[in-house]
């Protein structure tokens, strides 16, 4: 694997209202990867990724993206990376008053100037790609049902080829089958482009079957990044506790049947 | 990355092969668009390959133009083909070329006129299912109201007051602000005008009726249905979109009881309160202009005022509000239900509460003044 970081994160410090949520957290993800990211319930792990994408203000540290760090960078280089980045929110963010075709279409018509019938088979090469059926184009997101919007959110996420994609528990909300098929589509789709994946998750399947990394948030800090094995091996007590709990031995007894 | 992007030709017989180089991504579609289109139409022969070995990055958007000049050409009948396939990129052209784009073509749009007839049917037949649904919000109120009687502890006495903050205590300053503006224009518009003729003191008369029998709770009617109607409405259909009014529902408890009925009866309390003040600020705003741009001496005022105004005309004013604070309730709480999945939803139903509630209330301003006429008040 290339070891070519494409999101460089450096002693980063986040407070939200006077509470340090993050304390130092140092991370890499790199180009080609998989990289799962855990921790328990309100460890930071939404604060980690919202900061890193902007939403959420710092108080100390480095995020550089691309190599560009992005206190540095200027209003259009920063558009730059944007556009080069695509996310899927947990509950798909889909825009409720436009129709699936339109929420997918709506970055490729913002960043690049298309003809329209390409625009179109852009965006329904893309829904097909994540395994909808290109009917939905014109329907609303009100009319879909859960597994729908995240793959049409995954769809929009990936409308313009990006070379990060930032997944917000992607499994989330979804059966186990439908959820084993999301993560068979998502190492498909990753294979395909060999873009970085960021993956929030607490789904211990996922993190068995596509993650090529995994980092461990706690306390405000990495307590641990590295393979599955790693993750097995390590005696700190809350890993010890989500790598080995009951949940965990199924999940482990499945993956090593398969 | 190279901005390169060219299809040249090489003809040998009947076969052409056309190669590809330079980034064929997203940021170059737009040139490469043309160019591929001229190969589609411009190719004579029969036998027709893409060389892809000299393309340096590729992603969907350069597969898919490749792979849609492949099936133009394969319709048109001729021998397609793909050569210098590279290992990475097979992936992806798999994914693009299992794709079927089978697009149903959009509904026909139909003749404008008729479009026009229908729209103005719907709204008519819309018009006659609000008043139903009108109704019988009306009617699960009152069944709420019976079983609360019934069982006074279930009433939920907190949220009420709650609402009752809201929608009286804190809407009294600007409601006082407006009417005392109200009266002050009333008042300087009747003296600039019968003063023409020599008749100021009659302004008392008419701004001391006019206000507490029409202007006072039309006015805060308005306000309310602003400010108080249009807020219902977006929050109980933020509730709807979130589910919490179908949890409510599974839990045993009836939302008109529990969400509704406190607000409703909250605005009932509330608008005959801004109603009285309102009117008090109007008198007072009358008044100081009369005294300050009319000239007429308070005393003067206050007397022409108890000559000209009978407890009768307070009373007609206060009889309406409540009536009309039940009707800007009903609609605001209604539309509020309605509310589908989408924020453009909300956005429309808060309109119409706003809308709807406002004509009605004028609609009811006149029924009373029938009513009153009547009766002789």
């Amino acid at each position: 694997m290339a070891q070519e970081p494409v999101i460089e994160v450096r002693d980063l410090v986040v407070e939200l209202k006077g509470n340090r949520v993050l304390n130092g957290v140092t991370l890499d993800v790199y180009r080609g990867e998989i990289l799962g990211f855990v921790g328990a319930s309100g460890a930071g792990k939404s604060v980690l990724t919202r900061t890193i994408l902007g939403l959420l203000p710092k108080r100390l540290g480095r995020i550089s993206v691309f190599g560009v760090n992005l206190d540095e960078a200027g209003e259009v280089q920063r558009q730059e990376i944007e556009r080069r980045w695509g996310i899927l929110f947990q509950q798909g963010a889909l825009f409720s008053s436009l129709t699936v075709g339109e929420n997918v279409e709506f970055p490729i018509r913002e960043y690049l100037d298309l003809s329209d019938r390409l625009m179109t088979e852009i965006a329904i090469t893309k829904l097909e790609m994540v395994g909808l059926k290109p009917d939905v184009y014109r329907k609303y997101p009100s009319e879909l049902s859960g597994g729908m919007i995240k793959r049409v959110a995954l769809a929009r996420a990936l409308a313009l080829d990006p070379e990060i994609l930032f997944l917000d528990e992607p499994t989330s909300g979804l059966d186990p089958i439908s959820a084993g098929d999301f993560d068979q589509l998502i190492l498909t789709l990753q294979r395909v482009s060999s873009m970085a994946v960021f993956m929030v998750t607490h789904d211990l399947d996922s993190l068995h079957t596509i993650c090529d990394r995994i980092a461990v948030l706690g306390d405000g800090k990495i307590i641990e990044a590295g393979t599955m094995d790693t993750m097995l091996a390590s005696q700190h007590p809350w890993l010890k506790a989500y790598f080995h709990g009951v949940r965990a031995r199924t999940g482990l007894k499945a993956a090593a049947r398969n | 990355m190279t901005a390169g992007i060219l299809l040249s030709s090489q003809t040998r017989g009947d076969s052409v092969e056309l190669s590809a180089a330079g980034s064929w991504t997203a940021e170059y579609a737009s040139a490469i668009e043309p160019q591929v289109d001229a190969a589609t139409r411009g190719v004579t022969a029969h036998s027709v390959a893409i060389n892809i070995a000299r393309v340096d990055y590729l992603d969907t958007y350069g597969a898919w133009l490749i792979e849609r000049t492949l099936r133009s050409w394969t319709s048109q009948g001729r021998d397609a083909r793909l050569v210098g396939l590279r290992e990475d990129y097979r992936g992806l052209f798999d994914k693009v070329h299992s794709g079927t784009q089978t697009l149903s073509p959009p509904p026909p749009r139909r003749n404008s006129i008729m479009a026009t007839l229908e729209s103005v049917g719907m709204t008519m037949a819309s018009v006659g299912a609000d008043l139903v649904m009108l109704a019988q919000m009306l009617g699960s109120l009152l069944v709420a109201l019976k079983r609360v009687i019934l069982r006074p502890t279930s009433f939920r006495f907190t949220s009420m007051v709650h609402q009752l903050e809201r929608v009286g205590w804190r809407a009294v300053p600007i409601v006082l602000l407006i009417t005392v503006l109200i009266g002050a224009i009333l008042a300087q518009q009747g003296i600039f005008h019968f003063r023409k003729f020599g008749a100021d003191i009659f302004v008392i008369d008419m701004v001391g009726v006019l206000v507490l029998r029409e202007v006072g709770v039309l006015i805060v009617c308005i306000m309310v249905a602003g400010r108080s109607g249009s807020s219902y409405t977006a929050e109980l259909g933020a509730m709807r979109m979130r589910e919490e009014v179908d949890a409510l529902r599974t839990m045993g408890f009836d939302p008109v009881e529990v969400l509704i009925l406190p607000r409703i009866i909250a605005l009932i309390i509330a608008v005959p309160i801004l109603t009285f003040l309102g009117s008090m600020a109007a008198l007072y705003g009358g008044g100081l202009v009369s005294w300050l741009y009319g000239g007429i001496q308070p005393e003067v005022f206050l007397a022409r005022l108890r000559e000209a105004v009978t407890s009768t005309t307070f009373e007609v004013g206060m009889i309406k509000a409540p009536f009309m604070a039940l009707v800007i309730g009903i609609v605001a709480c209604v539309e509020g239900l309605q509310v589908q999945g989408s924020a453009e939803s909300l956005g429309e139903k808060t309109t119409n509460s706003v809308v709807k509630s406002i004509f009605l209330v004028i609609v009811l301003d006149g029924v009373f003044a029938m009513f009153f006429a009547a009766i002789g008040m």
